[in-house]
Formats: C-alpha cells, sequence, structure tokens
C-alpha cells in the first residue's frame, strides 16, 4: 500500500493553462494525475484527491471562477468534497473555490491593477494539515505568484473567525504582500480541512531547477494524504 | 422585457479602479473624489410579467451577476 499510486485529477477548463505542471508535478511525486474534462460528470472511481489549477477558466469573464463554478464537472467536486475528499485549488483553482462557496472570502483584482508574475516569500502557520504536512511550523516557502485577482478579501468578522481556527495556513512573507491580500492571506482552508486554496503556484516550484522546490512540500503533502485516503479506504 | 442590472462595490469596500479613475480625472483638472467603479448588465428577459422579471433577475443577480460578499446590486426594468 505504502507504494501506492493516489489518483489525483486535474481538471481541466477551457482557458485553463497550469494544469500540465500540475499533472507532471503530481506524477513526479508519486501520483497518478489524469486530466479530467470540465464537461466531465464524473471523477474517476478511484479519485482520492483533486486538483483545480491555474489559468483564465472560461476567460475568466464577470468574475474569476464565476462561470467555471457552474461546470457539470464542479458538480461531482462538490460531491466530492462534500463527503470529506481532499480538494485543491491553485489561482484560478481557488478563485473558482470560493465562488463556489467551497472555500470563504472571495479573490479580487490586485490593489496594483497591476499583474505580479515573481517568486514571493510565504510563512506556513499550520503544518497540521493534509496539505502542508510536509512543511515545519514557521516554514519559509519560496514560490512563484502569476496573477491579475490575487486580492483575497473577508469582512473583519469572517477573518477573525477563520484566524481563531487556523485556517489562514498560508500568509506572505512580511514585506511580500504582491497583491493586498487582507492580513497578507496567501492560502485558506475550510472549516472542516479537506478543501484548501492558494494563489501561489506549487506545480511551478517543484524542483531546483526551477529556482525552488518548496512547492513540493505542498504538493508532497497532498499526495501523501491522498495515499493514507486510499490505505483507510482498502 | 428589457432589464438593466447595475452591479457596484459595497460601500467600505476597496476599490482601486474607481481610485485610479477618480486620479485620472484630477489629473485632467477636475474636482472629484470617491470615484468607484462597477459593472452593468443589459439583458431580454422573456417575460412580460414585471413581478416574474423582477424575480428572476434577483435570482441572476445571486446565483452569477454579483458576488454578495462584495458587490450589491439595483435592477431597472424598462418601461413597456
Amino acid at each position: 500500500m505504502r507504494d501506492a499510486r493516489p489518483v489525483i485529477p486535474v481538471i481541466v477548463w477551457p482557458g485553463s493553462n497550469d494544469d500540465r505542471d500540475a499533472q507532471l508535478a503530481l506524477e513526479r511525486l508519486g501520483a497518478e494525475a489524469p486530466r479530467v474534462w470540465h464537461t466531465d460528470e464524473a471523477l474517476p472511481r478511484e479519485t482520492a484527491a483533486v486538483v483545480l489549477p491555474g489559468g483564465f477558466s472560461y476567460g475568466d469573464y464577470l468574475r474569476c471562477g464565476a462561470i467555471a463554478r457552474f461546470s457539470p464537472v464542479l458538480r461531482a467536486v462538490e460531491a466530492f468534497a462534500a463527503e470529506g475528499g481532499l480538494v485543491l485549488g491553485i489561482c484560478n483553482g481557488f478563485q473558482i473555490l470560493t465562488e463556489a462557496g467551497l472555500l470563504p472570502g472571495v479573490l479580487r483584482p490586485n490593489a496594483s491593477l497591476s499583474f505580479v508574475c515573481r517568486d514571493v516569500q510565504l510563512n506556513v502557520g499550520q503544518t497540521n494539515t493534509a496539505f502542508t504536512s510536509r512543511c515545519v511550523d514557521g516554514q519559509e516557502l519560496t514560490v512563484p505568484v502569476k496573477h491579475g485577482d490575487g486580492c483575497w478579501f473577508a469582512d473583519d468578522e469572517l477573518l477573525a473567525e477563520l484566524d481563531a481556527n487556523g485556517q489562514l495556513v498560508l500568509r506572505y512573507a512580511a514585506g511580500a504582500n504582491p497583491n493586498g491580500a487582507i492580513a497578507d492571506v496567501a492560502g485558506v482552508i475550510n472549516a472542516a480541512g479537506n478543501v484548501f486554496g492558494l494563489m501561489p503556484h506549487p506545480e511551478h516550484a517543484v524542483d531546483p531547477l526551477l529556482g525552488s522546490a518548496d512547492g513540493a512540500l505542498i504538493l508532497g503533502s497532498l499526495v501523501d494524504a491522498a495515499r493514507l485516503s486510499l490505505a483507510a479506504a482498502v | 422585457m428589457r432589464a438593466t442590472v447595475l452591479v457596484r462595490p459595497k460601500p467600505g469596500i476597496l476599490d482601486p479602479q474607481g481610485q485610479a479613475v477618480e486620479s485620472s480625472l484630477r489629473h485632467l483638472g477636475f474636482e472629484v473624489s470617491d470615484a468607484r467603479v462597477g459593472r452593468l448588465v443589459d439583458v431580454d428577459v422573456a417575460t412580460d410579467d414585471k413581478t416574474e422579471a423582477l424575480a428572476q433577475l434577483e435570482r441572476m443577480c445571486e446565483q452569477l451577476l454579483t458576488n454578495p460578499l462584495i458587490e450589491s446590486y439595483e435592477i431597472e426594468l424598462e418601461h413597456a
């Protein structure tokens, strides 16, 4: 069982553009990562976790993620998440999860109104999650961002609640906030702990040749958790 | 029935687009403040019943046209 390759599908929308990087990263980290088209109404039967990749689903018209949330495959993702299935949304995937109400808050245009594309430093606030278990408390990660709409927002009441619950899992390091996100939030987990979204791109940082391999800690944590869920299901 | 939906950033929500527009207007010499930029959707609703049209438009706003966390909306119906 230890060597089993968990199946972690990567969803593809028209306009997704990080799906192949996510697939490659997950496969290098020991998963099977079939790409699943947005019109599919079901996930592969052996699915142990799902990744919603970055890109510009349906052209990001209206609001980022606002239209993708109504795609057939998202019904399947919602049902999977409702049963405790692990779901990771990266960048546009994070935007889709907030629009779908699977994650709290909303992603708005960057405060600078400029697209940002650079490495940023992140602080890991929680390591007891399925998405950060390979990190150590307080660890600083270097992972790239590339987005125009990454300014995460929640009102004061919601923010305080999420903070108290330990749901603000990733934050930009001091001075590294690239988009004006409130409280420097870069990644948020749901209350149940099985759905996580982040603006930075771990799939672009899985090899020192890419400038950093820190993203592998996040995706590797997910592969570990998916493998555990697989073992538990047997 | 023709309808117009106005979508606005809620009061208190930072609106960088509005700030940029306001700053440009000032550069042009206009004395302005508190510019806010929203969105406008014109749409034909397939009913002549005003109440029904309004009910449908509200559902459209709640499901798709706005994100209620940050945006408010106003519906205008064209007089038939």
